[in-house]
C-alpha cells in the first residue's frame, strides 16, 4: 500500500514542480536572446530607442529569471530526494550531463547575469554587451543538456548492461542522442513562441493606448515579438514533425496514445477531434472527426503506411518486457500485478491536441496584430490588445501539454526501452521511486506547491505592474542635481 | 591516484566553493536585522553580494550534479534519506533567491520589511540546513544492504547532526560579518568589524567541538594537520579582524574553511557515506564510483570548465571590488 502511495505523490509532485519550472524557463530563454538582440542593435545603431527596449524587456525578464533559477534548483535535487532508485539505476548515464549543465551552462548564466544586471556603468558597452550574450547563450546551452538528458530516458543509447545497470559506453552517443537533436530545436522553438506573444501582447497594449512617448518602442516590440512568433510556429511545426517520425521508431505506443488508435491501421487516419470517452480500449464509443492517411504521413512520410494500435502494441510490450510486474515488496500494491502498458489516454490524446492548437491560437494572434499594425497602423479597435493580451497565455498552454504529453506518453516507463537499443535497458516508473515514506513526499508535495503558488502570484503581480508601467517604470529621469556624478551605482537592488 | 579518489577530491572542492561563498551570502542575510540599522545601511548590506549570490548558489548545484555522476549511489542514498531536511533547505533557497530579486522591485516599507524577514529566516534556516546534510554525511546515515535509510523520516536528527548545523551557522556568522567588514564603509564596516570580533570566539566554537570530535572518530594521522590549520587561521583571522585588516581576516577564514572541508572529507575518506548499521554497507569511494568511462568525460569537462569557471567568478568580484556605502546608492525608482 505505502509503495503506490509514494509513487503517486512523487509523480504528481514531480509533474507538478516540472511543469512550474517550464513556465518560467521559455520566457527566461526566449526573452534573453531577444533582450540580447535589442541591446546589439543599440551598441551598433545608437538609437536611444533600442536601450528603452532593452532596459524594459530587461526588467520583466529579470523577474521573470529569479524565478526560473529557484524552482530549477529544486530539480536538481529531486532526483536523489523521491527517486532513488532511479538514480542509481541511470547515474552513469544521467549524471554527466547534468554536471555538464551546472559546469558549462548555469556558471556563466549566473555569473554574467549578475554582470550584466550591476556592470551597466562598471564595464564598457562592448563588454556589456558580451555579458548579455554570455547568459542568453548560456540558457539554450542548459537546455541543451537537459533535454539531451531526458531524451536519454526516452530513447536511451550509448550504453550496455553491466550488473542490471546501464553504464555509459559513448557520450557522444548520448549528446547526439537524436530524440535530443529534435527535441532541442522544439523546444527552443517552443521558448520563443513565449517571448514573441510576451512582446506582442504587452506592446500592443501600450500601442494601442497611443501614448504619446515610447510609440516607436512599442511599435518594434509588437513588430519584433509577432515575427518571432510566425518564426517559432513554423520551426515547431518542422521540428515537431519530425520528433513524430522518431517516436514512430522509437515510442510507438506513445504514438498510438496521442491518437488513441485502438487498432492498427494501413492506412492510418489523423483523429482532428474525439466525441466520447477515448479511455475506453474498444474505440467503439468514441465519434472522431479524422483525416484519412495523415497519420501515416506524419509517422513515416508517405499515406500508405501501418501504423500500430494499442491492443497490438499491448500484446507486443507483454512479450518484450513481462505481463506482470516482478514480486518485490518495494512495488508494494503492484508487486505481482499485470503491468498496464496503456498511457492515461485522455491526458496523452488531448494533451496533444492542445499542444498543436494552443500553438496555432498564438501564431494566429500574432499575424492578426503584425496585420492590423503594417505600415505604421494603430487600429482603434479595443479588442485587439484585449485579444493579444489573452494571447500571452497560449503559448505557455501549448509548452505545458507538450511537456505533459511527452512525459505521461512514456508511462509506465521512466527509461523507456529502446527498440533497436540494448535489452535490458529500461526501467518501470513503479521501480524508480525512493524507500521513503508517503509522509515525506506527501509533505513536500504540499509545501512546494503552496511555496510555488503564492510566489507564482508575487510574480505576476510584479510583472503586470511594471509591464503597465512602461519605460518610465525601469528608467530614472536624469538626476540634474547630482553632487557627486559617477559616485552613485548605476543599480543597486 | 584513480579516478573515483580525484572525483571525490572534487566534490569536496565543491564543497568548498560552496561553504565558501555561501557562507557570507547567508551570513550577510543572517546579519541583516542586526548590523544595519535603517533602511540605507539594509540596501547597502543586500547590494554587498547583489551581483554575486546566484554565481555562488550554483556551487551547491554542481556539487550536487557532480555527486549525481560521479558517485550514483551517495547522491541517492544522502539526498532519499535527509528528505525533509534538505526541503526545507530547499525551500529556504527559494524564499532567499527571489527575495534578494524582487525586495527593491516595489516602493514601500510593507513590502521591503517583508522580503527582509524571508531573507533573514531563509538564511538562518538554509545555513543550519546545510550544515545539517553535509554532518549527517560525515558521521554516517543508517543505511540498510540496498542503501536505504532505515529509522524513519527523522533519523537524520540527533545531537552530532544538529551539532553540525549550529558549526556551519556560526561559521557563516563571522564569516558574514567579515564579509560585511571587508565590503562596506563608515559605520556599518565598524559595526560588522565589531560583532565578527565579538562572536568569533562562541559561534567559531561548534565547528571546532564537530572538528574535533569527527578527528577523534574516524580521523587519520594526517587529518590532525588541516584540523590545525583551522585552528591557526580562524585566531589569525580574528587577529587581522582586530588591525582592521579585512581583506586579510577574510582570507584567513577562507583558508580557515578550506582546511575544515579538509578534515572532513580527510576523515570520510575511502568511505564516501558510512552506514551506522553496519560497515559492510558503507557506500565507499572505489564502490559507488561510475564507470571508468564516464569519470573520465568528466574529468576532461572539469580540466577545462573549473578554471574557466575560477577564472570569471574571480573577474566578477575584480570588476565589483570596490567598497560600498550609503552614498553610493541610487535613488529607488519603482513604477
Amino acid at each position: 500500500m505505502c509503495g503506490v502511495d509514494v509513487l503517486d505523490l512523487a509523480r504528481w509532485q514531480f509533474g507538478i514542480t516540472t511543469v512550474y519550472h517550464f513556465l518560467m524557463v521559455p520566457l527566461t530563454i526566449g526573452l534573453a536572446v531577444l533582450v540580447a538582440g535589442m541591446q546589439t542593435a543599440w551598441v551598433r545603431t545608437g538609437d536611444v530607442k533600442y536601450l528603452r527596449m532593452t532596459k524594459f524587456w530587461g526588467k520583466l525578464m529579470l523577474v521573470n529569471f529569479a524565478m526560473g533559477v529557484v524552482t530549477g534548483i529544486v530539480q536538481e535535487f529531486q532526483f536523489g530526494m523521491s527517486w532513488s532508485e532511479y538514480s542509481r539505476f541511470v547515474g552513469d548515464v544521467f549524471g554527466a550531463p547534468l554536471a555538464m549543465e551546472g559546469l558549462v551552462a548555469f556558471f556563466v548564466e549566473s555569473t554574467f547575469l549578475g554582470l550584466w544586471i550591476f556592470g551597466w556603468d562598471r564595464l564598457s558597452k562592448r563588454v556589456h554587451l558580451a555579458c548579455a550574450w554570455a547568459f542568453s547563450l548560456a540558457t539554450i546551452a542548459s537546455a541543451y543538456f537537459i533535454l539531451a538528458a531526458n531524451s536519454w530516458m526516452q530513447h536511451p543509447v550509448g550504453v550496455e548492461l553491466v550488473d542490471g545497470r546501464p553504464r555509459l559506453t559513448s557520450i557522444w552517443a548520448v549528446l547526439g542522442n537524436n530524440t535530443a537533436l529534435t527535441a532541442v530545436p522544439h523546444a527552443i522553438a517552443g521558448c520563443f513562441a513565449v517571448a514573441g506573444a510576451f512582446l506582442v501582447g504587452i506592446g500592443t497594449w501600450h500601442l494601442c493606448r497611443r501614448e504619446p512617448e515610447d510609440q516607436p518602442v512599442w511599435r518594434a516590440s509588437v513588430k519584433l515579438g509577432g515575427v518571432v512568433g510566425l518564426v517559432a510556429f513554423a520551426a515547431l511545426a518542422l521540428s515537431g514533425d519530425a520528433q513524430g517520425k522518431l517516436m514512430f521508431e522509437q515510442q510507438p505506443m506513445k504514438m498510438a496514445a496521442a491518437e488513441a488508435l485502438c487498432h492498427t491501421e494501413q492506412p492510418a487516419s489523423f483523429s482532428v477531434f474525439a466525441v466520447g470517452d477515448v479511455s475506453r480500449p474498444d474505440c467503439e464509443s468514441v465519434k472522431s472527426i479524422t483525416v484519412p492517411a495523415l497519420l501515416s504521413f506524419l509517422a513515416h512520410n508517405d499515406f500508405t503506411t501501418e501504423v500500430r494500435g494499442i491492443d497490438q502494441l499491448v500484446a507486443e510490450y507483454q512479450r518484450a518486457y513481462g505481463t506482470n510486474y516482478p514480486v518485490d515488496e518495494r512495488l508494494g500494491e503492484l508487486s505481482g500485478k499485470p503491468v498496464d502498458y496503456v498511457p492515461n489516454l485522455p491526458v496523452t490524446y488531448w494533451a496533444f491536441r492542445f499542444m498543436i492548437g494552443f500553438g496555432a491560437l498564438s501564431a494566429l494572434t500574432g499575424a492578426a496584430v503584425l496585420w492590423f499594425t503594417r505600415k505604421g497602423r494603430t487600429p482603434r479597435s479595443k479588442w485587439l490588445p484585449r485579444l493579444a493580451l489573452a494571447g500571452i497565455a497560449t503559448p505557455f498552454v501549448g509548452n505545458s501539454f507538450g511537456w505533459i504529453f511527452t512525459e505521461m506518453g512514456r508511462q509506465p516507463f521512466v527509461v523507456a526501452p529502446n527498440p533497436s537499443g540494448v535489452d535490458g535497458v529500461w526501467l518501470f516508473t513503479a521501480r524508480g521511486v525512493s524507500g521513503v515514506t508517503a509522509g515525506e513526499v506527501l509533505t513536500s508535495l504540499i509545501a512546494l506547491t503552496t511555496v510555488y503558488a503564492v510566489l507564482a502570484g508575487v510574480e505576476f503581480y510584479l510583472i503586470r505592474r511594471y509591464a503597465r508601467a512602461g519605460v518610465a517604470g525601469v528608467m530614472p529621469p536624469k538626476d540634474t542635481d547630482d553632487t557627486e556624478p559617477g559616485d552613485k551605482l548605476a543599480f543597486a537592488y | 591516484m584513480d579516478l573515483a579518489t580525484l572525483w571525490f577530491m572534487i566534490i569536496a572542492v565543491l564543497w568548498l566553493g560552496y561553504l565558501f561563498l555561501e557562507g557570507f551570502d547567508f551570513g550577510v542575510g543572517m546579519l541583516l536585522p542586526v548590523l544595519a540599522r535603517d533602511e540605507d545601511e539594509r540596501r547597502v548590506m543586500v547590494n554587498t553580494i547583489g551581483p554575486v549570490w546566484d554565481g555562488n548558489e550554483v556551487w551547491l548545484l554542481v556539487a550536487g550534479g557532480a555527486t549525481f555522476a560521479a558517485f550514483p549511489g551517495w547522491y541517492a542514498s544522502l539526498f532519499s534519506s535527509a528528505y525533509l531536511a534538505l526541503l526545507l533547505f530547499l525551500v529556504a533557497l527559494i524564499g532567499r533567491g527571489v527575495a534578494f530579486e524582487y525586495r527593491g522591485k516595489v516602493d514601500t516599507d510593507r513590502w521591503r520589511r517583508g522580503w527582509d524577514t524571508v531573507i533573514v529566516g531563509c538564511s538562518w534556516v538554509a545555513a543550519l540546513g546545510v550544515g545539517l546534510v553535509l554532518s549527517w554525511n560525515v558521521w554516517g546515515l543508517p543505511l540498510d544492504a540496498a542503501g536505504d535509510r532505515v529509522g524513519g523520516p527523522f533519523a537524520f536528527l540527533g545531537w552530532p547532526t544538529l551539532l553540525g548545523a549550529v558549526a556551519v551557522a556560526g561559521f557563516a556568522l563571522v564569516h558574514g560579518a567579515a564579509f560585511t567588514a571587508l565590503k562596506t564603509e563608515g559605520p556599518l564596516r565598524e559595526r560588522a568589524r565589531a560583532l565578527a570580533l565579538r562572536t568569533a570566539p562562541i559561534a567559531l566554537v561548534p565547528l571546532a567541538v564537530l572538528l574535533v570530535l569527527v578527528q577523534l572518530r574516524s580521523g587519520s594521522l594526517w587529518t590532525w594537520v588541516p584540523l590545525l590549520v583551522v585552528v591557526g587561521a580562524a585566531a589569525t583571522a580574528l587577529l587581522r579582524l582586530r588591525a582592521a585588516r579585512e581583506g586579510q581576516a577574510f582570507a584567513a577564514l577562507g583558508v580557515a574553511v578550506a582546511a575544515t572541508v579538509v578534515t572532513l572529507f580527510g576523515a570520510l575518506y575511502p568511505d564516501v557515506l558510512p552506514s551506522t548499521v553496519d560497515p559492510a554497507f558503507s557506500l565507499t569511494v572505489a564502490g559507488a564510483a561510475s564507470s571508468p568511462y564516464t569519470l573520465t568525460v568528466m574529468s576532461w569537462v572539469a580540466l577545462f570548465g573549473t578554471p574557466a569557471v575560477l577564472v570569471y567568478q574571480g573577474w566578477t568580484y575584480w570588476v565589483f571590488r570596490k567598497r560600498i556605502g550609503v552614498h553610493h546608492l541610487p535613488p529607488v525608482h519603482t513604477p
